[in-house]
């Protein structure tokens, strides 16, 4: 047992000076009829680390990577390269074996690296402050919602209908647990100016999206004149993370909240997680955010330094009235996160969204050039939906079969909404040329 | 003159004193000074070389980012050495004893590492084709069947994404069984202990409860008098949330009457597995009367904390509850595996989805590898090591120090400040123990002890370590007991003296500004 260092020797010397004649007297305030006799069965007993690996590797192995062929699945998670420093740092013990930074003279490495993230993703974001993260981008989503209700003292909160269905569902849940009725606008492609329309004086906030998750980008500068005109918030969501080098980011629309999810940055699709929620806002909503904030200070010699602030609106403090439950965040993910985004800066994160930008580009034209197929997203990034003749969960089925995994199909996020019919893909800068030549080869097989 | 182990000479006569050396650089030896991203790196410098864009493509329709984002770049060897920079500056697991209590910081095994980094698991899409994610998906499907057997729970959510967010789940399909019930109106009320972590009641919140206190007893338990009077002809009560073994360190003795209780009562049990360290394998949460409980896979299983997360909390629920679990979730038939994302049919039991995709799969494989590693027989002797060594701690510091309460610990011991002289806190103990190489114990929790220190060893401590851990400790203790006004101003030789918290919450800063615009402001 190679993770246990205390001896046999060890644990009868220990037992002796504690004064106890084995550990059974330390369970002895478990209910008799709880304690269990031997070791619990149906589990093997313990194995060295090459049967371990083994075992994993046989599982990782019935699985087929983005990394195999030409991968086109997108819709909040993206295939990114992440650049070998970044998985380094992040493995660092002094980072990785780390906890929350409660005792700030001996945790400043992770206390400034919090800090320049949350300048970064006030950057990225162009909002004023952001927080030290949140679980994902769904999560950050619900969070939003609530903060937004607690601000305005409202109980209404309206969704667009291109917010990403699971963002929509995991806020619904937080929601509805509280009292506050959500209104869902119908999905659609290119229908996030709906929001203007569904906004009174009821409402706490709007959550649109852009890009969504049909790929459509869109200002919603009219939601937020709309929202604010009835003096309620705009939270505009964004799953690509990427997508902001270059589109229109949320405090250029007059967002008031802004979440997103982080994961294209530094981090790998990891079948969903863990991912790292932003969650960024104006700066006299502040003291209603939830989750963690590192602020700047100075030590008792007056040299800077960094804490863990505002800690009265958390549960630790606040307990029955905090702004939120959430006690460990996202930690190691924004670290790789913000070790990216200091490779990149803004040159590399401009020209790497130039790149998802154009490989999108060329895949909509080569996919466009199959006989049948209909573009639907009229402006986009990096992911696009489009309408094929026929089940969209057949055709990606066959297209599977030629070694194409060709997206998402829209069915699969929006049962029984008529959906059927359309796929969701998206391109990044791991596309190649050959990449879309494949999918738009295999696509004209499958539907010729 | 003193001489080291190869015979050459320490320092000579050195002062007892440090002296105040200044720096030019305002580095301190291996402690590097390390500016702001923001201070040394520029907006045209980039880390990562990438393809030349071929340009004239623009399908983004105007909706195009007008000014400049401020983002600084490094370049590599830059990045790398402002990273590595930060890393010394910090404490952690692999550099020594880190005893916060109720936070289980144990070993975390690079093996589990490199397990979630294979291809298979780290570089697959939440939404591909579930035929092409079958590994996975039997991953998952795995280790649920360790929980529920380690818990003898029939049913467990893997979504959760941490601990706080697995409270939420239980809470919820609590909720949702309430509401099945027709009682969701009436039944209210959310009784929860005074030692709980303070997650416990803003969860009971949260989920559209009002939370009512129980007090500790003399024993740091459950003051069964006062949870009864709660109960007393009462048709409000939702549920109780109990952390087992408790955060004052020890194990509830009347659980298993509570439990019957608060189910006659017309409640649920709701267990904060926070602690489930110290019992796995020797008891079974399932045979406590539990109906919903999450498991830190961060704490228990091994999974590194991250400096903050991301961490994973499964929530095991028993036969009562298990309907109204979240979605998604797994099931196998004829050796194929299901990813269930829809319940069937309106009416459903369900309360929906937690969070996006199907959980935190990159803690799922940390933690089997480490169950697969210890195996039943391990996992059981790891709970009875990390009590061991928490009596071991509590029986040497009681020499000086003054425990909560009496008896044997579970996997943490707890003192209060008592022992203290007049005006010496438990943060200047705390403070002085980041002198002598240690993280501090966690502090003033639970609030039902006055000063409180807790102390939680965890079972990867060997003896040697837990001595010199006592020795250092027994020594500040002497010192806070004596009055020894020193301490009030330590930590002397850490990275940074003490933080003003004060001034960073009056006037936040929480980002960073051009110099001149802060001036403007």
């Amino acid at each position: 047992m190679r993770y246990l260092p205390l001896t046999p020797e060890d644990r009868k010397e220990m037992l002796a000076t504690i004064g106890a004649a084995s550990v059974d007297e330390f369970y002895t305030d478990v209910p008799e009829a709880a304690r269990l006799g031997g070791k619990i069965t149906g589990l093997p007993d313990h194995q060295g680390e090459l049967a371990v690996e083994r075992h994993m590797g046989a599982l990782a192995a019935k699985n087929r990577t983005a990394s195999e062929g030409p991968f086109f699945v997108g819709c909040g998670a993206y295939k990114h390269h992440v650049p070998a420093t970044v998985d380094h740092i992040i493995q660092r013990s002094e980072f990785l074996t780390t906890y929350t930074p409660y005792q700030p003279e001996i945790a400043q490495g992770t206390l400034q690296s919090l800090f320049e993230f949350q300048s970064q993703v006030a950057a990225l974001t162009a909002m004023e402050v952001a927080n030290a993260s949140m679980y994902d981008g769904s999560t950050a989503c619900a969070e939003a919602a609530v903060m937004a209700c607690r601000v305005t003292r409202r109980q209404k909160v309206v969704l667009s209908g291109g917010l990403h269905p699971h963002y929509a569902a995991a806020t619904r849940t937080v929601c509805e647990a509280q009292g506050i009725e959500i209104v869902q606008l119908a999905p659609g492609v290119d229908d996030e100016l709906a929001l203007v329309d569904a906004v009174d004086d009821e409402t706490a906030c709007v959550i649109g999206q852009s890009p969504n998750v049909f790929g459509t980008v869109t200002d919603l500068t009219p939601v937020a004149d709309a929202a604010h005109e009835k003096k309620a918030l705009l939270v505009s969501v964004f799953t690509e993370a990427v997508a902001l080098g270059m589109t229109m980011p949320p405090g250029e629309m007059g967002a008031d909240i802004a979440v997103g999810e982080g994961q294209s940055i530094g981090n790998p699709l990891n079948f969903g997680g863990p991912y790292v929620g932003l969650f960024a806002c104006s700066k006299k909503l502040m003291r209603q955010m939830p989750g963690r904030l590192c602020g700047e200070t100075v030590d008792a010699d007056g040299n800077r330094g960094f804490v863990l602030t505002l800690s009265t609106r958390e549960q630790h403090i606040r307990r029955d009235k905090a702004t939120s439950n959430i006690c460990t965040n996202a930690g190691l993910c924004t670290l790789a996160f913000t070790a990216h985004m200091t490779l990149l800066g803004e040159k590399g994160l401009g020209h790497l969204a130039q790149l998802n930008h154009e490989a999108a580009c060329m895949l909509a034209d080569a996919l466009e050039g199959v006989p049948g197929v209909e573009l639907l997203t009229p402006r986009f990034f990096n992911e696009f939906a489009f309408r094929i003749p026929g089940d969209a969960g057949d055709v990606l089925e066959k297209l599977d079969g030629l070694g194409v995994v060709g997206g998402v199909r829209a069915s699969r996020l929006y049962p029984g909404k008529g959906l059927d019919d359309v796929i969701i893909a998206a391109a990044t800068e791991c596309t190649s040329e050959a990449d879309i030549k494949a999918y738009a080869d295999a696509l004209a097989t499958v539907l010729s | 003159m003193s001489m080291n182990s190869q015979g050459r000479p320490t320092t000579p006569s050195a002062p007892s004193a440090q002296p105040a050396i200044e720096t030019v650089s305002g580095s301190r030896g291996l402690q590097q000074r390390e500016d702001l991203i923001f201070e040394t790196g520029s907006t045209t410098k980039t880390g990562v070389d990438l393809p030349a864009p071929k340009g004239g493509m623009d399908r983004l329709g105007g909706v195009t980012r007008k000014k400049s984002v401020g983002l600084p770049g490094l370049s590599e060897p830059e990045a790398v050495r402002h990273y590595v920079r930060l890393s010394q500056q910090n404490y952690a697991i692999d550099l020594g004893l880190f005893p916060l209590g109720s936070c289980t910081m144990k070993h975390n095994p690079r093996l589990n590492e490199k397990v979630a980094r294979m291809p298979g698991f780290a570089d697959i899409h939440p939404l591909q084709p579930q035929s092409t994610v079958q590994g996975a998906l039997e991953l998952i499907d795995e280790l649920a069947t360790w929980l529920k057997t380690l818990t003898g729970m029939p049913a467990v959510a893997m979504s959760p994404k941490a601990g706080a967010h697995g409270e939420f789940c239980g809470m919820m399909a609590i909720r949702g069984a309430l509401i099945a019930r027709g009682e969701i109106e009436t039944r209210t009320r959310v009784l929860v202990p005074a030692s709980a972590h303070g997650t416990n009641p803003a969860t009971a919140v949260q989920c559209g409860f009002k939370v009512d206190e129980i007090k500790a007893d003399a024993r740091g338990r459950v003051d069964m008098d006062d949870f009864k009077s709660k109960l007393e002809g009462s048709d409000d009560i939702a549920g109780i949330m109990l952390t087992n073994p408790n955060t004052c360190g020890l194990f509830e003795t009347d659980i298993r009457e509570i439990a019957d209780l608060i189910h006659q009562a017309g409640g649920y049990f709701y267990c904060d597995g926070a602690n489930f360290n110290a019992i796995v394998g020797r008891v079974r949460p399932g045979d406590l009367g539990v109906d919903a409980m999450h498991i830190n896979l961060h704490k228990t299983f091994s999974t590194p904390h991250g400096g903050g997360g991301p961490g994973a909390g499964p929530t095991v629920l028993s036969e009562a509850l298990a309907d109204f679990a979240p979605v998604p979730f797994v099931v196998e038939e004829d050796g194929v595996f299901h990813l269930v994302e829809q319940r069937s049919g309106e009416g459903s039991d369900a309360f929906g989805r937690l969070c996006a995709f199907h959980g935190q799969m990159g803690m799922f494989t940390r933690a089997l590898a480490y169950m697969l590693s210890h195996g039943a027989d391990g996992l059981k002797q790891a709970a009875e090591d990390a009590v061991l060594n928490a009596n071991y701690l509590q029986s040497r510091l009681k020499t000086v120090m003054t425990p909560a309460f009496d008896g044997y610990c579970m996997h943490e011991a707890l003192f209060s400040d008592a022992f203290t002289a007049e005006g010496i806190e438990t943060l200047d103990i705390a403070k002085a123990m980041i002198d002598e190489g240690y993280h501090p114990m966690t502090m003033y929790f639970p609030l039902v002890v006055h000063g409180a220190m807790l102390i939680e060893p965890t079972e990867t401590e060997s003896k040697a370590e837990l001595d010199r851990f006592c020795e250092s400790l027994l020594s500040i203790a002497e010192k806070a007991k004596a009055g020894d006004q020193s301490l009030k101003s330590a930590p002397y030789l850490a990275p940074k003296r003490r933080l003003d918290e004060t001034q960073a919450a009056r006037k936040p800063e929480l980002r960073w500004s051009e110099p001149d615009k802060i001036a403007a402001e």
